[in-house]
């Protein structure tokens, strides 16, 4: 067997390590050109602005999307922002109901929050068991006053990925004007999206998550029609005035870069994630009891693995797992005591939610680490159920339904 | 977030993981919190002429619970029932450092001891009737 090298990173959707092809793009325009892409009168602002403009092509053709459909931010959360608040603003006289749903990131619902604050009318669509929306759902949310639908292409802690040609066509078959802003932060790259396909009109993305470098995202603005959002950063007019400041070049370079592999080897690299996941859960399945599996297998994203391990609690588990990063749906993760919302809005109980572990397979993740991983898993699992009275009380036959839990948190 | 070094010890080498004999009269169960919560603490004790002379537990929960659960185990053997019942969060607290959003984990432990005594004593009272 060969050497695992430790700590293991499993936890991809989190973010990703930047892939060094990339950072072998980007090296140059921290040293020698390291010019201002705004400076129109020397060959340093020269040579930064190529290299933006390569970017901006090659991030636009990862999604479909034309060079100057591309504006660079600093990231997902600040593209969201933008395409929210930007077209809300710039359309408030056409209507102010906006759709969108229960399972988004929390960038998009606590945005969507501040808009109702200001007046606007906010629908939160539930999902299915496996976390997904119809495309009819959108269809008949939609009313005279609705301006924008803001979905996710795939969900950052189940992965399931939503039918995003099919809520497209049925939101421009409802209603034409209304605008469709999609969150593809985890699915570009990752599988198909395509802003011409899917009639987008805004999709915000980002680079760490497709082996780009943190501090650089980018939000698709459709060009025909024009679609317009209203600048939440006021200055110097950059990025056709919908956003100023600086360029990060160096960053930019590296999403470019970024995309570009991502685009090349999308297909390759899914089949070999899938392969990966299905060896993880098949070694658990034959390993362990109760392995519940949160989300879809079938629409789901390649690297994404997200499971409840019955009778015992998430985080007690990652503690076990200190030589693997991965995430979960537990309560104990985050400051406030309630499970991931994610989870809940699926009906996945909240016993079962605190029992969450989010495997996150990536690029750099080998065929001996998911082995490594699986075992540590087994062990640890088999070991946490030993001491879970719950796990006790399930073997001796108690249904844990008919107990009476006293406490509320 | 980190844990402290003395969670990290118990989380490893938890003491007294187990069961006693829940029936048997000379033992006390406690079973507190609730799987929805996160967190189930079940507690027990054996108690022979007012001492506690062994106690068991088993914990679903997150690290910093195993180890309350843990500690309280470690502590409470070879000490009076009454003594047992003095027992407070705070001590478990300080005890593995604890931060804030973890404090819960230690009342939970001092729930489970109270209701394991609680329950000790309630056999006994039925036993003497």
């Amino acid at each position: 067997m060969a050497a695992v090298k430790v700590p293991i990173f499993m936890d991809n959707h989190s973010t990703t390590p930047v892939d060094p092809r990339v950072l072998d793009a980007m090296l140059p325009y921290f040293r020698e050109d390291f010019g201002n892409a705004a400076s129109r009168n020397h060959v340093f602002g020269w040579k930064a602005e190529k290299a933006v403009e390569l970017a901006r092509e090659q991030v636009g053709a990862l999604i479909g999307a034309s060079a100057k459909e591309i504006v660079w931010t600093s990231g997902a959360t600040e593209a969201i922002n933008l395409a929210l608040k930007g077209a809300a603003e710039f359309y408030h006289e056409k209507g102010n109901h906006i759709i969108t749903g229960q399972t988004e990131h929390k960038a998009t619902l606590d945005t969507c929050k501040r808009l109702e604050k200001q007046g606007c009318e906010v629908t939160y669509l539930p999902v299915d068991q496996v976390g997904s929306i119809s495309a009819q759902q959108v269809a008949d949310a939609i009313k005279p006053n609705t301006i924008l639908v803001a979905l996710m292409a795939a969900n950052n802690e189940i992965g399931t990925v939503h039918p995003i040609p099919e809520i497209g066509a049925a939101i421009k078959a409802k209603k034409k004007d209304v605008l469709f802003f999609v969150d593809a932060v985890q699915a570009a790259g990752k599988v198909p999206f395509d802003v011409t396909e899917s009639k987008v009109d805004l999709a915000a993305l980002s680079a760490h998550k497709i082996y780009g470098p943190k501090g650089v995202g980018a939000l698709y603005v459709r060009r025909k029609p024009r679609v317009r959002v209203v600048e939440q950063i006021d200055g110097g007019g950059h990025e056709r005035g919908m956003r100023s400041g600086t360029l990060n070049v160096p960053g930019i370079v590296g999403f470019g870069k970024a995309a570009e592999l991502s685009r090349l080897e999308r297909d390759e690299e899914a089949a070999r994630l899938i392969g990966l996941r299905t060896r993880l859960l098949t070694y658990l399945q034959q390993n362990l009891k109760e392995v519940h599996v949160n989300g879809s297998m079938t629409s789901r994203l390649p690297g994404n693995l997200n499971v409840s391990f019955a009778y015992v609690e998430g985080e007690g588990l990652m503690m076990a797992l200190k030589d693997v990063a991965v995430s979960s749906g537990s309560a104990c993760t985050s400051a406030s005591l309630e499970p991931s919302y994610v989870l809940r809005a699926l009906g996945v109980g909240e016993e079962m939610a605190h029992s969450s572990i989010r495997f996150g397979i990536g690029r750099f993740n080998s065929e001996e680490e998911i082995d490594y991983v699986g075992r540590h898993v087994v062990e640890a699992v088999s070991r946490l159920r030993e001491m879970s009275p719950l796990w006790e009380m399930v073997q001796e036959g108690i249904d844990l339904k008919s107990i009476q839990w006293a406490a509320e948190h | 977030m980190a844990y402290s070094e003395k969670v990290i010890e118990h989380y490893e080498n938890p003491r007294n993981v187990g069961s006693l004999d829940k029936n048997a009269e000379d033992v006390g169960t406690g079973l507190v919190g609730a799987p929805a919560c996160g967190d189930v603490m079940k507690l027990q004790i054996k108690v022979e002429g007012g001492i506690i002379t062994d106690a068991k537990f088993k914990t679903f929960g997150c690290g910093s619970a195993i180890a309350s659960s843990s500690l309280v185990t470690e502590w409470v053997k070879g000490m009076s029932v009454d003594k047992a019942m003095e027992l407070k969060n705070s001590q478990i607290a300080e005890e593995l450092n604890l931060p804030p959003v973890k404090i819960h984990c230690s009342v939970l432990a001092e729930d489970a001891i109270k209701a394991a005594i609680a329950d000790y004593k309630k056999k006994q009272l039925t036993k003497g009737s």
